[in-house]
């Protein structure tokens, strides 16, 4: 993972003593809230219902040990000992104080962790995918280009006020594990046909209010010009988006309304105005990020080792290996994803306590790195496979054992209105139910992969409208209610699910889940057709008569 | 329960002004004596849309004691005590409807 | 509303002037962007120096032809939120090679000033007193900067180069 050095490290503390200054004169009346706002969200502090949110970055979702130690520590000190790992890689804490929040960045500070653009109208964390670096069949790591970018789009003084949010994913692997179509830029690592690596650039793509699958600007940016080719969209953005309606104000609209082909000539005409760019990438500026990454020193391992073979009799831990241990580049290792939706547990939650004992484990096991997911999970990516059965008790023992990955009980939830002040309708206790529901481990494998997402309103932070079965809250007549879609997907194949038919109430959304399963048990072709697959295949009809049938 | 961040100022019953305190974002309600409490009994109800305006003005004046200030329903039972009016002012004023991570 | 020029508030040698009201012929005056582009020539004929204030929601592409005879151009932050005048400044600076005042007008306040100078600004009419009276220190607020701007400013990429370099040369 990458190494801050003493540069990394100067403008993060001088963040904090921005920071600092900017709540004093907040608390002293030298700045009006109207004045605050737009500094705290860039410091990543929202208002919630109870309290404020802070939400801390996690760059391209990758972490150290003693970073997440430091996580479970601000968890203690400064909030109510857990947080919530976000779908764009971060971390919330929900219950923080604004005048201990300096503090608590400064702490965060020293070990290379910071807040900085997880919120407002400006660049936010560039995600990539969890296995980033270590999935067999990547082109090169896409983390090394987040962290270019990363360092691009810090404090930017022309970018940070754009006319909203502005997110970017990036992926380096045949299959899309990073929803990249579904960002307002979205990368797509790739070697052309002369051997040179660089972007394939899709602007656009976005979930909310008026969901767009973003499309492709310029099929081949070469490494070199991605910085300066980026510069050129976020400044026509910048001059054309819309400032007079904030649910018009995207890039996706801008898109739409100019229509890609006048978008991508824009972008052209000012990029070619920025001719000998200082933005243009030197192979030795690249190399000197990539000469940061730290890669472990892997050990020559079999691919079967003994304490494998042995384990592989206990039918618990080879539901897991199964469920939860994915292939590794490197022969003799694997990927591990730690499950953070235990039965009848809020999702992507973690205590600090368990944050620390994962900590340790990845000290022990992984080289002291663990990733994030988008999908609300963790994963220890450099786990020698004769470790397994160890790493498994232990991570059993805390809880994130779960074996449910991919599967029904392993749904992504925005917080909902439990805690969020946009929301219309609480999104955790149906996750909770859900969870309930569909406790059992045969049941779920027998129903095979499928993405539940659950979002309490329409700014879609659940990404609700690329999940499978994707659950919306609305509000009718002061009473919750969901809308029912089916049908979306986030990878290289993104599509927004469609409507099944009227809104239902919070009491009876478990059972319109369940009768969808249902019907997609009754329905499939064969054992092994995915219930996406089964509606492509379909059509909505089939799901809409099961469910609305004695509605 | 649409946020009321988006909504028009609109009476249907008896009301209060709410927010959240600026220096940790504790929930408080504005009081008759032009103040705030964090006990949703000492909120100051209006009943008409102006008194609901003045209330929120007056509330919105105080920009460095409290953040967000919005009108929200109540509802009075038979003693006169004063409960939220709807499940967001529920959540807000008694927590989260879950169990906490960590019991508190 | 003070004006900061040069790191320190000092007074202000334009004069905003009304479309409909007369010019002199000497001495240093704003007009609009409707005045200007009415009748270029005539204006910048003038003996005293002439900017000019555009609005932000104009390409200053359509300035270039007069930049290098305007003394100065004021851009607009209607709002603090709304950034594009960042991008007319770098434009003009960057692209169009502008080297008369640039200014920064409306809602200017102290947390963007370091953001200001950046992209490009030299001349500030800041909205509160204690702000410009805090101009200097908010300008040094920052002393790493990732990306490049036409400030001259090293970034982090070259400061790392220069180091690498150094260290090659045994230094």
């Amino acid at each position: 993972m990458y190494a801050y050095d003493e540069i990394d490290r100067t403008l993060i503390h001088e963040r904090v003593a921005e920071f600092r200054d900017q709540v004093k004169r907040r608390l002293a009346g030298e700045l009006t809230e109207d004045e605050f706002k737009s500094l705290r969200l860039m410091n990543g502090v929202y208002l919630q219902l109870h309290a404020y949110m802070f939400r801390v970055a996690i760059p391209y979702g990758t972490l150290s040990s003693a970073q997440l130690r430091r996580l479970a520590h601000v968890a203690r000190r400064y909030d109510r000992g857990y947080g919530h790992f976000t779908t764009r890689q971060n971390i919330q804490f929900n219950w923080i104080k604004l005048a201990e929040l300096p503090d608590a960045l400064a702490d965060l500070a020293d070990v290379g962790i910071h807040a900085m653009q997880t919120s407002g109208n400006c660049t936010r964390n560039i995600t990539a995918d969890q296995w980033a670096g270590v999935a067999p069949g990547e082109i090169e790591d896409p983390r090394i280009w987040a962290e270019l970018l990363r360092q691009y789009s810090t404090l930017h003084p022309e970018f940070s006020f754009l006319p909203r949010k502005f997110k970017f994913a990036i992926t380096a692997s045949e299959h899309d594990r990073a929803a990249i179509k579904v960002h307002d830029i979205g990368l797509r690592l790739h070697k052309n046909a002369a051997g040179e690596t660089g972007f394939e650039v899709l602007v656009g793509g976005g979930l909310g209010r008026t969901p767009f699958i973003g499309k492709t600007i310029k099929p081949f940016v070469p490494g070199r010009d991605i910085l300066s080719y980026v510069e050129a969209i976020l400044r026509v953005y910048n001059q054309y988006g819309r400032r007079d309606n904030i649910y018009k104000a995207r890039i996706k609209i801008l898109v739409h309304e100019l229509g890609i082909e006048k978008f991508a000539a824009a972008v052209e005409e000012e990029w070619l105005g920025m001719a000998d760019s200082a933005l243009t990438l030197e192979d030795a500026d690249i190399e000197d990020i990539r000469s940061r990454f730290f890669y472990p020193a892997y050990e020559k391992l079999p691919q079967m080792p003994d304490e494998l073979i042995k384990a592989a009799h206990d039918p618990k831990f080879e539901a897991w290996r199964r469920n939860s241990v994915t292939p590794h580049k490197v022969t003799g290792y694997a990927i591990v994803t730690l499950s953070l939706k235990p039965v009848g547990g809020p999702p992507g939650d973690a205590t600090a306590d368990q944050m620390d004992a994962i900590a340790d484990l990845a000290d022990q096991y992984s080289f002291g790195e663990i990733r994030v997911s988008h999908e609300q999970n963790l994963a220890l990516p450099h786990v020698a496979r004769r470790d397994l059965p160890a790493l498994w008790r232990a991570l059993d023992r805390i809880g994130v054992a779960t074996p449910n990955i991919n599967l029904v009980s392993d749904i992504i939830a925005c917080p909902g209105l439990d805690y969020c002040s946009l929301a219309n309708a609480r999104s955790i206790p149906i996750a909770q139910e859900l969870t309930r529901r569909f406790a059992n481990h045969d049941t779920a494998n027998l129903i095979g992969r499928l993405h539940i997402n659950i979002s309490g309103c329409i700014n879609a932070c659940g990404h609700h409208h690329v999940g499978h079965i994707g659950i919306l809250g609305v509000e009718k007549n002061d009473e919750e209610f969901y809308q029912i879609t089916i049908g979306g997907r986030a990878d290289e194949n993104a599509a927004v699910g469609t409507l099944i038919g009227p809104a239902v109430p919070y009491g009876e959304v478990a059972d319109v889940v369940e009768d969808i399963v249902e019907a997609y048990l009754a329905l499939r072709a064969r054992p092994d057709e995915l219930f996406i697959d089964t509606v492509k295949r379909l059509g909505v009809e089939p799901f809409r008569e099961r469910v609305y049938a004695t509605r | 329960m649409t946020s009321p961040l988006q909504q028009k100022i609109k009476i249907t019953g008896p009301s209060m002004v709410t927010a959240n305190r600026t220096s940790d974002g504790v929930v408080i309600y504005r009081t008759k004596a032009k103040g705030w409490s964090t006990e949703l009994n000492d909120a100051a109800i209006v009943r008409v849309a102006d008194e609901a305006r003045a209330l929120l003005a007056d509330a919105v004046a105080d920009d460095v004691g409290a953040v967000g200030a919005y009108i929200a329903p109540v509802e009075l039972n038979e003693q006169g005590a004063i409960k939220p009016g709807n499940l967001r002012e529920q959540i807000r004023s008694r927590g989260v409807t879950i169990d906490l991570p960590v019991p508190a | 509303m003070p004006l900061v020029k040069g790191g320190n508030i000092a007074g202000d040698a334009f004069v905003q002037v009304a479309d409909d009201a007369e010019i002199s012929a000497d001495g240093a005056v704003l007009v609009s962007a409707a005045r200007l582009l009415a009748d270029p020539e005539a204006l910048l004929r003038r003996a005293g120096p002439t900017g000019v204030v555009w609005p932000n929601n104009h390409d200053v592409a359509l300035l270039a032809p007069w930049l290098s005879r305007l003394a100065a151009v004021a851009l607009v932050f209607p709002s603090f939120r709304d950034g594009r005048a960042y991008s007319q400044a770098r434009r003009l600076r960057e692209r169009f090679g502008f080297s008369g005042e640039l200014r920064a007008t409306g809602q200017v306040l102290r947390d963007q000033f370091a953001f200001m100078l950046r992209a490009g600004f030299d001349a500030f009419e800041v909205k509160k007193q204690s702000d410009a009276e805090a101009f200097a220190a908010a300008a040094k607020r920052y002393s790493v900067f990732y990306q490049p701007t036409g400030d001259g400013r090293v970034t982090a990429l070259h400061r790392r180069t220069q180091l690498r370099h150094s260290e090659s040369a045994g230094l």
